[in-house]
């Protein structure tokens, strides 16, 4: 009986669409001929598709509503099958090497259009992570965050341009200036949270971008500034193909120390605050929190990143303009946290991975990619609302006679 | 203890408190009842430094207060039990409890705190694992009170505990208060609507009436105060 109704409801969903899509998908009006053709073959395409989708969706969505019903009648079974395999020591140990493998060896396998494609993912890694802290941690929604890696690609193209200083020199001088900018957007949005937060940190976004755009003096306004020189190793100037390679294993180095650290953060007291305050403030405060802190921190810390991330990028591709760090970059970052779930490290790096490499390799999709992260997302958020590897904190314990 | 003197806090024009006076000595549990909108939960919250005076004097052992940021003052051991309860939903019960003692560092003494408030409120113990905006309204209001006790506070203050409880659990949860006080000395602070309960646990208590301390008076007396007894003892 039930079954009978869903196909019913599909049925209704199908004849919705059909009416919906009849003036588009079915007449065409040829204005020179002045004939007007009836595709009735669409019509019936269009019928069937939808008819086979949204019974599709009603099929996985009550499957998943007796998933959960499953789950709290056995609290064992809460632990998704997912989650258990992250946490067996066996396989963590064996992809961590084989992780290592493939990635030590990734740039003498693949082309070099490869090894490059990996180096901007991981670039977006770093980035991810960075946001992580931000949106992730201490639930601060950045819409802005792109102004950050722009200052760090501007920080290492102006400082190359006018006083040579190399790649080494300016990535702690990116970094610091990513953090600095960080609070000084964090003070006046102290007060701020949810959508006013949102919208503030997305003007802030604009803001440095439209500097950028107009300050020609300064910035060399849209047509940005080339010739940025690569990363030197040890004094020897590198040809293309090598420094490519250069370039992807400093940027796996730099993933590294990013992953170590925010998961140190993530488990530290400072973490521990960001996890409050995202949580409940005024709790936060009762408890003995600096609030004004906390989130300064939070902005300065994630801000680092980009900071670091910016000067990467502008001596990976040699050249800096505006028009690379637009707010469609804030998004897709946020995509990144998002779906690959807030809070979560692991999860943020396979989200960086699919939103990334996927429209690369997906070339034949390339139009509609934002429609695909459109699809993605909404089809995430209705099966894996905590994102595709959700954040397993580390639960304090107490130890002692009663537990 | 705390001494305040004659504080005026104000919510943008609107002058909430117009002057209140009071003092709480060490050791004593001081319930500040009142009706809606007489400014006891404003009182509160300018003694921890959420909204701070406009003017006046808080003076907490002798140090003064209303200028200091709430982390500080939190940190002097004034611990606050908000209205309507502000768990931490997202964290487990251990969490929570872990949260409460952010500020300390003897681990050891922690860990016999948390053993202190499951012996306090048993149920808290079975539910460790599970997430703070899971439990019941009865359970959260222990666990906020269990959250503050795990900062080891000097003064404990409590703003509506009985807020939205079933008269059961506003009776056991009362009973803790009592016991926590018992057990370890920590002064209380008390705001409640629920007057007949409150100053059925207090040693004194103050009656708040439009922003203004109208009787101070003991609990035993205050019971037996007529005009207390029509206005908010309903008897």
């Amino acid at each position: 009986m039930r079954k009978f109704a869903e196909i019913r409801k599909s049925l209704y969903v199908a004849l919705w669409f059909i009416f919906l899509t009849f003036p588009i998908m079915v007449i065409r009006i040829n204005p020179l001929e002045k004939t007007v053709e009836w595709r009735w073959m669409n019509m019936a395409l269009v019928g069937i598709g939808t008819f086979f989708l949204s019974f599709l969706w009603r099929y996985l969505i009550s499957k998943k509503e007796e998933g959960s019903k499953r789950a709290e009648e056995k609290q064992n079974e809460k632990i998704s099958k997912l989650r258990r395999l992250i946490e067996n020591r066996k396989i963590i140990a064996g992809s961590v090497v084989a992780g290592a493998l493939l990635a030590a060896v990734f740039p003498f396998v693949v082309s070099l259009y490869q090894t490059n494609i990996m180096t901007t993912a991981l670039i977006y890694v770093m980035l991810g992570l960075g946001l992580n802290i931000v949106v992730g941690l201490a639930g601060l929604l950045d819409l802005g965050y792109v102004a950050f890696y722009a200052v760090g690609a501007y920080a290492y193209a102006l400082l190359n341009y006018h006083f040579g200083l190399n790649f080494w020199m300016v990535l702690p001088v990116g970094a610091a200036l990513g953090a600095l900018f960080g609070i000084l957007l964090g003070f006046p949005v102290l007060r701020l949270r949810g959508d006013y937060l949102a919208i503030v940190t997305l003007g802030f976004g604009e803001i440095i971008r439209l500097i950028l755009e107009n300050w020609n003096e300064f910035s060399f306004g849209p047509s940005g500034i080339s010739n940025i020189s690569r990363p030197p190793l040890f004094g020897i100037e590198l040809s293309v193909q090598n420094a490519t390679v250069y370039m992807y294993y400093i940027m796996i180095f730099l993933c590294l120390v990013t992953i170590f650290i925010v998961k140190r953060l993530q488990d530290s007291r400072i973490g521990r605050a960001w996890v409050a305050l995202r949580e409940d403030e005024v709790a936060c405060q009762a408890m003995g929190i600096d609030r004004t802190k906390t989130k300064l921190t939070a902005f300065a810390l994630g801000a680092t990143w980009a900071g670091m991330g910016g000067v990467v990028f502008a001596a990976k591709t040699t050249f800096v303009n505006p028009a690379s760090f637009t707010i469609w970059e804030s998004i897709i970052i946020l995509c990144i946290v998002v779906l690959g779930g807030m809070g979560s490290v692991i999860g943020v790096i396979t989200g960086a991975f699919i939103i990334i490499l996927l429209p690369e390799y997906l070339r034949v999709f390339s139009e509609f990619r934002m429609l695909m992260f459109g699809i993605i997302l909404v089809v995430m958020m209705v099966f894996r609302p905590g994102g595709i590897i959700s954040g397993v904190r580390r639960t304090y314990k107490f130890e002692g006679k009663n537990f | 203890m705390l001494i305040i003197k004659d504080i005026h806090t104000f919510y943008g024009h609107i002058e909430a408190l117009k002057g209140v006076t009071l003092e709480i000595s060490e050791g004593e549990i001081v319930t500040l009842v009142g009706s809606n909108g007489a400014g006891k939960s404003t009182t509160l919250m300018s003694v921890c430094g959420i909204s701070p005076p406009r003017t006046g004097d808080i003076h907490f052992m002798g140090i003064p207060i209303h200028n200091l940021p709430p982390h500080k003052i939190a940190s002097l051991g004034i611990c606050q039990v908000p209205e309507g309860r502000h768990i931490f939903p997202h964290l487990t019960v251990a969490e929570n409890l872990d949260m409460g003692a952010f500020l300390r560092n003897d681990k050891r003494q922690v860990r016999r705190d948390v053993e202190y408030v499951f012996e306090l409120f048993p149920v808290l113990a079975k539910r460790k694992k599970q997430s703070g905006g899971t439990l019941s309204g009865g359970e959260q209001q222990m666990l906020a009170i269990s959250r503050a006790i795990m900062a080891k506070p000097k003064l404990l203050l409590l703003d509506e505990p009985s807020l939205g409880l079933s008269p059961l659990v506003v009776r056991q949860i009362f009973n803790i208060i009592f016991k926590i006080n018992e057990d370890s000395r920590t002064t209380i602070f008390l705001v409640e609507q629920n007057a007949n309960l409150a100053l059925k646990i207090a040693h004194r208590g103050y009656v708040m009436e439009n922003g203004k301390v109208t009787i101070a008076d003991s609990a035993g007396n205050l019971v037996r105060n007529e005009e207390v007894k029509k206005a908010y003892l309903g008897i």
